[in-house]
């Protein structure tokens, strides 16, 4: 089944791809489209009939040299199966959406035929992101890695004729090489010490690996350090996180879609799923998860400042994005997984939903991506402005503080604030939080200045603003229900409750003393979600949580019984020995210490608990002052505060420092080497000699052979006066 | 005793009285008419002798003391000699009798110096080698100038004998001066003589026996002969020096080298390296300005023998296999491209001008690729034949430590690649000129395209040249 789910994309690629010449265009398309919802289909299927255990299916030999072997080969477990659904629903989604986003595209002539390729790509991006997140060991991993990458690079440059699509593309390509360089390096790391790229092995070796030293460069470092640095940095590339995300707002230069699919939902998640992946090497490099907070909550904080004064609707939606990956490095690096993974979950159904929500108004709009020029569109367009609403209601994390109603976004970003506080980093806790405030204002703004107030801009385009056709609502409005029970449905499995966490993710069961206490109901059942209609889930986590909420009220603080503390200990200590005894650990692995960490999220303060939900409101409440009941005063701010404006309006200058640190002296270094290096010294050389030496040389041994014998015999005797010479000379003679 | 002697000697024999008997029939009865049978019989007697060479004999046999030797190297040298003269006789027969150049005497001293060639490549001793060597060439001298009435051919025939004349002397000096220090004339003598301390006057002899030998390979700077006498002398005669002769001046070579000096390999090492890289470069650059192909083809043959050198310099055993390798590749390559010449006429004259190919391709299409992979495989373009005996040659000078003559070795083929490629360049994309008369000869047009096929199939296994040359250095090499 896991087969039929990877290659069904591929085979709809090249279908799409090579035979729609045959088959006709809509043909392609449809074909596409439907293999697609097969492999969503099937996905759904595998995700709740998931058996226990991490099951590896061999496809074939693919590499054997030395003591390198490797296999196409797909690794089963939790993890791939979220990422299954997340991909194919998203993927499938976009397929149909595309059928109406990709109708008709001013950027192409008439009758050029652009939608089977459109299609071909969308369908390869989809197998290599398969293919990255099935894999079994690290190079088919990279290979899906790669794959993405260049589907991405195909899809950002697929408007070819527009020179800053085609500029971005290679933006996104060569700022993710950086990355990658960091990745590969990685990879040769692991394989340089455990000898094997399988990572079953590297996952047995890792605790060995945090006792070893690695010479790289100009000291020694922690081997599992290091190892685990380079994969992060490969994960930072690919998912644009501070100082390699300048790619990611250029890739809106793709049509709408493929942001929804590439730059929001799946690719861009890439990195955080890696660290996922490779999560039992991370909780051997406590240093790096330090560094991987810190990164995740500047970018996180970053992004959003920068969200704040955009008017590109992309952009802002692709600075949210941003912003939201950080959040998500954030839990990885505290430890807390299930809450990365979880925010990955549902911030692709809300997400892909606003992305698509903003293509859906672009596409009413005629193409005008500028905010400024919207306003009132709501009438027009009512089935989008409720997707779009409900996308934000999703993102700013809109629920009932301290219990577990809410939208996605509510429950998984407030999982990540509570693990970001109670991994003891401060700074982390208070730039997501800010950002969190800065998330409400801009996604609220957005809404604002898209559907309320009067038509800006031009008015024959607001006259000719029409809804969007079934085939783009319909995928709104699934997404929509993943934004809106995705999170409640979940919770618990993937951050809420520790015993299910444990069992859903498959990893060694804890006897922890923080879930005794509050499992008021005490089943600590194996997962049941498969049985259970979405209704069903909601009111059993309800009630769950419910209990939760009594227990936060009663002040069940944090603090632990010094004894059971202890004891709990002994019993991970037990745990891990065995795991290290075995290598067999679940799809996820947490170290003792994140297993703390994850406790004392459960068990934060309240305010801790609120604060998000706060910064919400604080948010919500500017935007709607500033863009509802004064709608003057946001030039007037930008005029007051004109140096702050610019530099977020400028994104920070990331770009223009790179430019000046980075392209400009490569392009400087580049074109010295091609005019003089390439052009004087290399061409100049071979061109002297092959058209001014050897020529010359030619009609002088031309001249020597003058036809006279003597001539002949007179070089002959030189030749041997010669030899004689040099046997006399340099010889070993004596 | 005598009888062993005679039985390891018997191939030689054979031919040798088949030469004589030959004349005397064909003198007594139909001359110039039973020429072209007579050819034809030679070269099955040729092939003959190469199967049952290649295929009765066995082991390492002495013969007259030491003085002439049979062993694998020295039937794997004949074995080349006797297919390449055979091909070489097959392809001379329709250019010859077209200008009545088809006399009863060539096969016959063809013949003569194939038993000289043969002898050369078993000689165990200094005088047998210069019995041999001077049979081979005196049959090649009056070859040269078959054509009385050309002087061209006349003058291609003086030149060669004269110079031929002053290597012999050459050859002849460092002869005695080897037999004065060493104190005889077989190879295991001086072998045992040069173990020791080496004297001076041992060297010298050593460096006028290679003159010697350098110039019946046409290495520079004792080429300058090639040009001329493959220019002025018939086609298909060229076609024979550029094939047989070499080879078997290159495995005497190897032969003298490692069985009489094998103790002094870095003396005469670098010799040969110098040999080696003079020979290339000069083959490579002095072609350039070649319009006449049977002059480029002289060229391109002393920078072949230079990389064949380049193999021996490096003094191993995987050098000689790399060498003999070489050989094998070349006189195949050779054979081929003689083959396609000998076809290029215009009104009945052969046309030996290179810009007469001019959009070939347009009129003769198969040919003009036969030769294509030809001029390929010579250039030493990869996936074909020559590339990898161009790849032996270096691999052997880079285990030898001569890494540095590897180097030139790459850069002079590069240089050497370009009047190669001139040819295809004038084949493919010349420009439309009067064209060459077609081609009739079906002998001419198979072993056109049996070698170029060669070049092409080779690559699979090298038709397990390789591995009988392996057995051949090894037998040498000790």
């Amino acid at each position: 089944m896991t087969t039929i789910i990877l290659f069904a994309p591929l085979v709809g690629a090249l279908i799409a791809g090579f035979l729609w010449r045959q088959i006709g265009e809509s043909a392609a398309q449809w074909t596409a489209t439907v293999l697609l919802f097969l492999a969503a289909f099937l996905s759904w299927i595998v995700f709740f009939t998931l058996p226990d255990g991490t099951q590896h299916i061999t496809l074939m030999r693919w590499v054997e040299s030395g003591t390198l072997s490797t296999d196409w080969a797909i690794r089963l477990d939790r993890l791939t199966a979220i990422m299954l659904i997340v991909i194919t629903t998203v993927s499938a989604l976009v397929h149909l959406y595309s059928m109406g986003y990709m109708a008709h595209d001013e950027n192409f002539r008439e009758g050029e035929s652009y939608r089977p390729r459109f299609f071909a790509y969308l369908s390869f991006f989809t197998f290599a992101m398969l293919m990255l997140v099935t894999s079994d060991n690290l190079l088919q991993l990279f290979f899906g890695w790669e794959g993405v990458g260049v589907a991405s690079y195909l899809l950002i440059g697929f408007y070819f004729r527009k020179p800053s699509a085609n500029a971005a593309s290679i933006k996104a390509f060569v700022v993710n090489r950086v990355g990658d360089f960091g990745f590969a390096l990685g990879i040769f790391a692991l394989f340089f010490l455990v000898d094997s790229i399988e990572l079953d092995v590297i996952f047995a070796e890792a605790p060995a690996l945090a006792d070893t030293t690695l010479h790289f460069l100009w000291r020694d470092w922690n081997a599992a350090n290091l190892a685990a640095f380079l994969l992060f940095v490969g994960a930072m590339g690919k998912s644009a996180q501070l100082f390699l995300h300048t790619w990611l707002p250029d890739a809106m230069e793709g049509p709408t879609p493929v942001s929804a699919l590439i730059h929001a939902a799946t690719m861009v998640t890439a990195g955080v799923f890696l660290v996922c992946r490779m999560s039992p090497l991370f909780e051997y490099a406590p240093e790096v998860k330090t560094f991987i907070i810190y990164i995740g909550a500047s970018t996180a904080f970053f992004a959003a400042t920068i969200g704040l004064v955009q008017t590109d609707i992309k952009r802002v939606i692709a600075y949210s994005t941003c912003s939201q990956l950080g959040y998500m490095f954030v839990a990885a690096g505290a430890g807390i997984y299930g809450a990365a993974m979880f925010h990955l979950f549902t911030h692709a159904f809300f997400k892909a939903m606003l992305f698509l929500g903003a293509g859906s108004v672009i596409h009413a709009m005629h193409h005008e991506q500028d905010m400024r020029n919207y306003g009132g569109l709501r009438k027009k367009i009512p089935y989008t402005f409720w997707a779009m609403l409900i996308g934000t209601l999703a993102i700013t994390g809109v629920g009932i503080p301290l219990t577990y109603i809410g939208f996605a976004g509510f429950l998984s970003k407030d999982a990540i604030i509570e693990s970001a506080w109670a991994s003891g980093n401060g700074f982390a806790f208070w730039a997501l939080v800010i950002a969190a405030l800065f998330t409400s204002f801009y996604s609220w703004r957005l809404i604002f200045l898209t559907f309320f107030g009067k038509p800006r801009g031009n008015h024959h385009t607001h006259e000719h603003a029409h809804e969007s056709p079934a085939v783009m609502t319909i995928p709104l409005g699934v997404l929509a229900l993943g934004a809106i029970f995705a999170g409640m449905i979940w919770h618990n499995s993937f951050f809420g409750d520790h015993d299910r966490m444990a069992t859903f993710f498959d990893m060694p069961h804890h006897e922890e003393e923080g879930s005794e206490a509050r499992a008021g109901d005490g089943e600590a059942e194996p997962i049941a979600e498969a049985g259970e209609s979405p209704e069903e889930a909601q009111d059993e986590s309800g009630e769950g949580l419910a209990d939760v909420g009594e227990t936060a009220a009663e002040g069940a603080a944090p603090e632990m019984d010094a004894t059971e503390q202890a004891a709990a200990d002994e019993s991970h200590a037990e745990e891990e020995a065995h795991l290290v005894g075995t290598g067999d650990i679940g799809a996820i692995y947490m170290s003792e210490e994140s297993e703390e960490v994850l406790d004392a999220a459960h068990h934060s303060p309240v305010w801790v608990k609120v604060s998000p939900f706060a910064a919400m409101l604080i948010g919500f409440a500017l935007a709607w002052l500033m863009y509802i009941r004064k709608p003057d005063f946001p030039a007037k701010l930008a005029e007051n505060q004109r140096p702050l404006y610019n530099f977020l309006l400028n994104k920070w200058y990331f770009d223009e420092i790179y430019g000046f640190l980075f392209v400009r002296p490569a392009a400087g270094l580049g074109r010295l080497l091609w005019k003089r290096g390439d052009g004087s010294v290399i061409d100049g050389t071979i061109n002297g000699i092959s058209m001014g030496f050897v020529p010359m040389l030619t009609r002088l041994a031309g001249r020597w052979q003058s036809g006279y014998i003597f001539t002949y015999a007179f070089a002959m005797v030189i030749g041997i006066a010669l030899l004689i010479t040099w046997l006399t000379i340099a010889g070993g003679a004596n | 005793m005598m009888s062993t002697d005679l039985s390891i000697l018997l191939p030689e024999v054979m031919l040798a009285f088949y030469a004589m008997v030959s004349l005397i029939v064909v003198v007594y009865t139909g001359k110039d008419d039973s020429a072209r049978p007579l050819t034809v019989l030679t070269a099955i007697v040729f092939a003959g002798l190469a199967f049952w060479i290649g295929y009765a004999g066995s082991g390492s046999e002495l013969a007259f003391y030491g003085s002439f030797i049979s062993d694998p190297f020295s039937r794997f040298a004949k074995v080349g000699i006797l297919l390449s003269a055979a091909a070489v006789l097959l392809i001379s027969m329709e250019y010859m009798s077209r200008r009545g150049l088809l006399r009863f005497e060539y096969p016959v001293l063809i013949s003569l110096s194939v038993v000289g060639m043969m002898v050369m490549v078993s000689a165990g001793d200094l005088m047998v080698l210069y019995m041999g060597l001077e049979l081979q060439s005196l049959a090649a001298y009056v070859i040269a100038s078959i054509r009385r009435d050309s002087v061209r051919s006349t003058e291609a025939g003086l030149k060669y004998f004269v110079l031929g004349a002053l290597s012999s002397g050459l050859l002849l000096y460092g002869a005695s001066l080897t037999y004065g220090f060493s104190g005889t004339t077989l190879f295991a003598g001086i072998f045992e003589a040069a173990a020791g301390d080496v004297s001076i006057g041992l060297l010298f002899g050593l460096a006028f026996l290679l003159a010697g030998f350098a110039f019946k390979i046409s290495a520079a700077p004792f080429h300058m002969w090639t040009p001329d006498v493959y220019e002025g002398a018939p086609t298909p005669v060229t076609a024979f020096f550029a094939t047989a002769p070499k080879l078997a001046a290159m495995a005497l070579l190897a032969r003298v080298m490692h069985d009489a000096f094998g103790t002094i390999v870095g003396d005469w090492q670098q010799i040969i390296a110098f040999l080696a890289v003079f020979s290339m470069f000069l083959g490579a650059i002095a072609a350039i300005g070649q319009r006449n192909i049977k002059r480029l083809m002289a060229y391109s043959s002393i920078s072949h023998m230079g990389f064949a050198l380049m193999g021996l310099a490096s003094g191993t055993l995987f050098g000689v296999q790399a060498m003999l390798i070489y050989m094998a590749i070349y006189l195949t390559m050779n054979v081929g491209a003689f083959a396609f010449i000998l076809s290029m006429e215009k009104d009945g004259r052969p046309v030996t001008d290179i810009e007469s190919l001019h959009m070939y391709s347009k009129r003769e299409p198969l040919r003009a690729l036969a030769m294509l992979v030809l001029l390929f495989s010579l250039a030493g373009v990869p996936p074909l034949v020559g590339f990898f005996g161009k790849l032996y040659v270096l691999q052997a000078a880079v285990q030898g430590g001569l890494s540095w003559l590897a180097i030139l070795g790459v850069i002079a083929s590069v240089i050497s690649a370009f009047y190669y490629l001139r040819i295809v360049y004038y084949m493919y994309f010349g420009t439309e000129r009067d064209s060459l008369d077609p081609p009739s000869s079906p002998v001419l047009w198979s072993v056109l395209m049996v070698c170029a096929l060669a070049m092409v199939f080779g690559v699979i296994n090298l038709f397990g040249v390789d591995a009988l040359a392996a057995q051949a250095a090894a037998a040498l090499v000790n």
